[in-house]
């Protein structure tokens, strides 16, 4: 039986993962939905795309819009329908039927329009026919026997034509079409949806038969929009995602000190929460820049402020993310969260890092989807673009605005996070001080010290606290901290100066003295000196005195024994 | 004397309708119309591009193309008062 089934390639960015190949090949597949729905879009771009990139020529059979019509709005897509007209690649029959000049008298069949297709399908040896939209008929026709019996054969007529074929109807009240019966006749079904859910439309697109093929179930969402019709499949995600090893850079040179290793691993998924104004964007915007410093790219998501009021405001903290912007290097997109429903948002953000291939994408804020309720979807959302992230090896990095310094977050969005990076915003002797604080960082060793977080006009800094007697401090009493402590170092140099000085003068004073007591000890010296002569020269006079007397006697020699 | 009626019968093939048709036209035109219509038969089995001119979907077709406004009337014509109120022509007086 698979092996039966061969698929025709539609194109359509998502359908044909989802179908696992297009559409059935050579059978009629029926693409339903109400007004508005973008039918006729899915029809052409099949159609197109057949003849554009897969060279198998079509034929549009229009039963409402006029051909010039149909060009004009495929034109708006950036389809050249009119180019593959003229190359005989697409042709346009437009059967127009008035029912108000024609009257049924009698039996009838449809067989003129038989051969009017067939006379199209062989101008141009066409593999594809589009018929947009087989309700026409039914109005056109009072008959409804007739026209029943008409349908049957002419899906079984394509089917024996070979033809790859999509029919568009027009959705019947609680039923696909409105008639009953297209559906069992087409080998593939495909309902189209636009529903609106607490004012928000959704597009969606489910497959409600597919015969032969195994296909998904679920509704998937769909934009139309000037890049054409698109389908994401985005809830067959699993956990197996690849780890990097290497590192990456915050931009902020404190905050990657405090990460040993430098920064955060690739594809990891950052989490920056903190209360209104505590440098969440900034901090994601560094992050950006970082990136796009590396040669990388970004993806700027944002759904609160305009492009050019975050450059404005990143310029206020040396940051240019203009020239990035230029380079194309950083793509920023500005969406109001309502402006769609979450599984279009997801839709479209997925879209966008499927075509932009970002090293890092950034969505500020998160909080902006919880607070417009269903916390469980905006969870299950939030887990499906980080897993799409992480299987991509792309960092990811979501601000989330906390009410109060809580380290709860919505949703319980916290463990789907690799690493959390906590701003708080504290009040203390009067003045709010910034401070920044490394919650978690799963596989990474990382300071758990709560530090100021300064913005100024040379970037972004992260002051250590003063660490003094009353814990940690910041702001203006750290400032006030550090004043008294140089105050009282000064004062404790200008003693100890003091002090040296004082034993200076002392010593001196020592050594003065030192010196008069020698003097004095010179001039008692020389005294001695002087009265030792006198004493000798006395002794010598007093002995020549005796001699000179004892020759005056006449006692020569030994006299001097003898009394 | 008015211009003449203009008809023009399509009809695919000889398919029991289609051979109703101009069965039934040729009483019409006989009984009601005598000497003031013409009456051209075309085949779009051998000729499918003058489906697409004239706008053709539903076999057979009688398309009056004169006098205006033009009028389409679509079966086997089986109904003769029905065919001449749709023609919006004048029956010949006699």
């Amino acid at each position: 039986m698979t092996d039966g089934i061969t698929k025709a390639p539609t194109g359509i960015e998502g359908f044909d993962d989802l179908t696992l190949g297009g559409l059935p090949s050579g059978r009629p597949s029926l693409v339903c939905g109400s007004a508005g729905c973008g039918k006729t879009l899915f029809a052409s771009t099949f159609l197109i795309n057949g003849a554009r990139l897969y060279g198998e020529p079509g034929v549009f059979v229009t039963f409402e819009e006029r051909p010039g019509d149909i060009v004009d709005n495929v034109a708006s897509l950036g389809f050249d329908l009119q180019g593959l007209i003229e190359q005989e690649r697409i042709l346009i029959e437009h059967i127009a039927i008035d029912p108000t000049e024609v009257a049924e008298v009698g039996d009838y069949d449809l067989e003129a329009l038989f051969l009017r297709l067939e006379f199209a399908v062989d101008q141009i040896g066409a593999k594809r026919i589009v018929l947009d939209t087989i309700e026409s008929l039914f109005s056109a026709f009072q008959n409804p026997a007739v026209l029943r019996a008409e349908i049957r054969r002419l899906f079984d007529w394509l089917k024996q034509k070979g033809l790859t074929a999509v029919i568009t109807g027009e959705r019947g009240d609680g039923t696909l079409t409105r008639q009953g019966l297209e559906e069992y006749v087409s080998d593939c079904v495909i309902l189209l949806d636009h529903r609106v859910d607490n004012q928000i439309s959704t597009r969606r697109l489910r497959i409600v038969k597919y015969r032969g093929t195994a296909h998904g179930t679920n509704e998937y969402p769909f934009l139309i929009d000037e890049d054409g019709f698109s389908v994401l499949p985005v809830s067959s995600l699993g956990l197996s995602h690849k780890v990097y090893q290497d590192r990456i850079s915050t931009g902020v040179d404190d905050l990657d000190a405090m990460l040993s290793g430098g920064g955060f691993f690739r594809g990891t998924s950052v989490l920056i929460s903190g209360v209104a104004g505590s440098g969440k964007s900034s901090l994601a915007c560094m992050m950006v820049d970082a990136a796009c410093r590396r040669g990388g790219k970004a993806l700027y998501l944002s759904f609160e402020e305009s492009e050019a009021q975050t450059v404005r405001n990143m310029r206020s903290v040396g940051t240019d993310l203009e020239r990035w912007l230029t380079s194309s290097q950083l793509r920023y997109i500005a969406a109001r969260p309502t402006f769609y429903s979450l599984e279009m948002h997801l839709a479209v953000m997925l879209r966008e890092v499927a075509r932009f291939k970002p090293d890092l994408v950034v969505l500020d804020p998160i909080s902006a989807f919880t607070e417009s309720g269903q916390a469980g979807e905006v969870q299950s959302m939030l887990l499906r673009i980080v897993d799409y992230l992480k299987s991509n090896g792309i960092t990811g990095v979501f601000t989330h605005l906390s009410h109060g310094v809580s380290t709860e977050t919505d949703g319980g969005l916290s463990s789907l996070m690799d690493a959390w990076i906590l701003l708080l915003n504290r009040e203390a002797h009067g003045e709010f001080n910034r401070e920044l604080y490394l919650l978690k960082a799963r596989g990474i060793a990382h300071s758990n010290q709560v530090r100021e977080f300064v913005m100024s006009n040379d970037g972004i800094h992260l002051l250590p606290p003063y660490l003094g007697d009353g814990g940690a401090v910041t702001g203006s009493a750290r400032r006030a901290e550090e004043a008294k402590a140089r105050r009282l170092e000064h004062e404790r140099r200008t003693e100890m100066a003091r002090l040296q000085d004082q034993i200076e003068q002392r010593r001196k004073r020592a050594l003065a003295q030192i010196d008069a007591l020698q003097a004095d000890l010179a001039v008692d010296e020389a005294e001695l000196q002087r009265l030792m002569q006198v004493e000798a020269s006395y002794r010598a006079q007093t002995e020549r005195d005796a001699n000179d007397m004892a020759r005056s006697r006449g006692v020569a020699g030994p006299a001097v024994g003898t009394k | 004397m008015a211009d003449p009626i203009k008809l023009v019968l399509y009809v695919a093939g000889e398919t029991p309708k289609s051979l109703a048709a101009i069965r039934n036209l040729e009483k019409i035109c006989a009984e009601h119309l005598a000497g003031k219509y013409r009456v051209e038969v075309i085949d779009l089995k051998k000729s499918p591009q003058l489906a697409r001119e004239h706008g053709i979907v539903a076999i057979p077709t009688l398309v009056k193309e004169l006098p205006v406004p033009i009028r389409k009337i679509i079966g086997d014509l089986s109904d003769t008062p029905k065919v001449l109120v749709h023609l919006a022509v004048e029956e010949s007086s006699s």
